[in-house]
């Protein structure tokens, strides 16, 4: 268990050197700092007293350890377009892609389990046929798609829900929050609805294939012969056994919202972290670009160890080897 | 199913012994991959929408009624025509209506499609020549060739593959010069998608290769001096060809809609040679003042192109290994 443990985080270290120098080599090799922040009119001196202040004469290692240093404090540096500080723009935008990606796994994760189980126990059903061939169009729409037709259905034809942004955000512990007002949970609808869509429709036929598999069983038919009720069988005894590979699909799937954050905000102009990156490959503008991969890694890094320790915990046989 | 299909695959190999033409025909004919493939409605349906819209790709410039983009052919004063109906200023009937400059709907689709399919073939193309090599290489030397290359497969699989495309996209894009961005922007998308896909490649090739590479056949040729590139390629390569094959049909749809993707968020394809991706972007400024066709046909075209390919992939996938059904 503990060789386990030592061996993922070792693997994570890993990860975070190769991303932490990657994002270094952008940052410094990738256009031209001085020219970005002196621009055109500087004079020689300026530009060799700037390469001296920024560091730039420093071996190449020496300005790598300088970099991870000075990112692990939050200091990612000057944006090339609107110069503010890049940490300062990704913690005002943070909340908005957090709460919509935390929405969007909620409602996967809810729906998903409730329409697997329907789908399951009433496996003949019309309503459960219809449900898991919808589901395959939802699985084949690319997610932006998704996001497109529903704003022509419900913003532009039925006109019952926004279109794009926010609404209104309140602040809550000194976090912008659209989950209390009333315009800003409308807001919310639609771009949940289209990063959730998918991961919804897969938690639901894997919960829906291991029900099936677990309906077979014995100890299910064993319960049924004790004349437990129907729901104490499918509930209490069968769906809790399905549980262990929904929650690995869902710790793999946190790094896919994440990813297709960037597509729903993009769609629906949701003011987070995503729409802030597409924006920064836009401009290319590098130290954004170099600060949303180091979060993104350590975010990733963090996730997968978080369910590799999950693994242990839910499946005992782990913990011996 | 996989019952009558090994029934026939011994038919066929009564066959192969006296190989006269029709007698090789009616092997093909009821040979195991083209069994499935006659008794599958959806898998006839897939094929014939996807030769359609390829035939229709490659066909572009001669079946278009317009050529989308030379500003000479286009007539402002035709720009939002409904589909099936004249335009103001030419008197010319478009199928499927204008955009806003006048450009026919169904002719850029057409174009768009030809982009779209070109880039989704050749990253896929990309990504599985540079990933069968890279496992080729992994499985065969092992040590800590396989595990530099490996780890790095691992590393990446941890960021998801859009992520990724994004990410090698963006690095391309600062290191091209801003004046051949544009110019430069198809084969950066090539590159980026087919980076971000090497991975399943690599691993399901090192696996089979690690295989191979202890059977008698590779020792043999070891033992009388053949060159390890010669083993790899000769004798190696047409062994682990069969899962590539279908992980190269299921990505070039991943790759489609990828490039759609990137395309759609304006990282892709310029405007001045859309791809489906970018169209649909283009139509989406157009729904509220409701010029619904912009959108809704290349919406349509990239949903057949992407369902009809994934179709085809699964398919693949359970005609040449029964035991994943």
């Amino acid at each position: 268990m503990i060789a386990y443990i030592i061996r993922r985080v070792f693997q994570g270290a890993l990860v975070l050197a190769v991303v932490g120098f990657i994002a270094f080599a952008m940052f410094r090799f990738m256009g031209n700092p001085i020219e970005n922040m002196l621009g055109q009119e500087a004079t020689r001196l300026d530009r060799a007293e700037l390469t001296e202040r920024l560091g730039l004469n420093d071996p190449v290692p020496v300005q790598y350890v300088k970099f991870l240093a000075s990112a692990v404090q939050g200091d990612f540096g000057v944006s090339y377009r609107n110069g503010v500080p890049v940490a300062e723009m990704i913690v005002q935008r943070l909340p908005a892609t957090l709460e919509l990606a935390f929405v969007s796994a909620v409602l996967a994760v809810v729906f998903g389990i409730a329409l697997g189980v329907f789908t399951a126990i009433r496996r003949d059903g019309v309503l459960a046929n219809v449900v898991m061939s919808v589901s395959l169009i939802g699985v084949s729409l690319p997610t932006f798609l998704i996001g497109v037709l529903l704003i022509w259905v419900f913003a532009v034809e039925l006109g019952w829900l926004p279109s794009f942004g926010r609404g209104e955000t309140a602040t809550l512990f000194g976090w912008q929050s659209g989950l209390v007002t009333a315009s800003g949970l409308k807001s919310m609808i639609l771009p949940a609805v289209t990063l959730g869509l998918y991961q919804m429709t897969l938690v639901m036929r894997l919960v829906r294939s291991e029900m099936l598999e677990v309906l077979r069983t014995d100890y299910i038919r064993f319960a049924r012969a004790r004349g437990l009720s129907d729901r104490a069988v499918h509930f209490g005894h069968a769906l809790k056994n399905t549980l262990v590979p929904v929650i690995t699909i869902i710790g793999m799937q946190v790094g896919q919202i994440a990813a297709f954050a960037i597509v729903t905000e993009t769609v629906f102009q949701w003011p987070g972290v995503g729409l802030l990156f597409i924006n920064s490959i836009q401009f290319v503008d590098i130290p954004v670009m170099a600060a949303y991969l180091l979060l993104v890694g350590v975010l990733f890094v963090t996730i997968n160890l978080i369910v590799d320790l999950l693994y242990a915990v839910v499946d005992p046989r782990l913990r011996v080897t | 199913m996989s019952m009558a299909s090994s029934d026939t695959g011994g038919a066929a190999d009564k066959v192969k012994l006296k190989p006269s033409l029709t007698a090789r025909l009616k092997g093909v004919w009821s040979s195991d991959i083209v069994w499935s493939f006659r008794h599958s409605p959806v898998t006839i349906v897939a094929a014939f929408v996807f030769l359609t819209l390829m035939l229709a790709a490659l066909l572009a410039p001669w079946i278009a009624p317009h050529t989308p983009f030379d500003p000479a052919s286009l007539n402002l004063m035709d720009g939002f025509t409904p589909p099936m109906a004249e335009g103001m200023g030419s008197g010319s009937v478009y199928w499927l209506g204008t955009d806003d400059q006048g450009r026919d709907v169904f002719s850029t689709i057409l174009y768009g499609m030809r982009l779209s399919l070109f880039i989704g073939i050749a990253a896929v193309a990309f990504a599985a020549v540079l990933g069968v090599a890279l496992g080729l290489i992994a499985g065969y030397a092992g040590g800590w060739v396989d595990a530099v290359i490996m780890r790095l497969a691992d590393i990446q699989l941890t960021f998801p593959s859009i992520m990724v495309a994004l990410l090698i996209f963006g690095i391309a894009r600062g290191l091209t010069p801003p004046e051949l961005r544009d110019q430069m922007a198809v084969w950066v998308l090539i590159l980026s998608i087919g980076l971000s896909e090497w991975v399943q490649f690599a691993r399901t090739v090192r696996g089979s290769a690690m295989v191979e590479v202890n059977k008698d056949y590779v020792q043999a040729a070891r033992l009388i001096g053949r060159k390890p590139h010669h083993i790899l390629r000769k004798h190696i390569l047409p062994n682990v060809l069969g899962p590539v094959s279908v992980i190269a049909t299921i990505y070039l749809a991943l790759a489609i809609i990828t490039e759609a993707t990137l395309s759609f968020l304006g990282v892709g394809a310029p405007p001045t040679s859309p791809s489906l991706g970018t169209l649909i972007s283009i139509g989406q400024d157009y729904l509220f003042s409701g010029e619904w066709w912009i959108l809704l046909f290349p919406s349509l075209t990239l949903l057949a192109l992407a369902l009809s390919v994934n179709l085809l992939g699964d398919w693949l996938r359970d005609a040449l290994n029964p035991k994943l059904q």
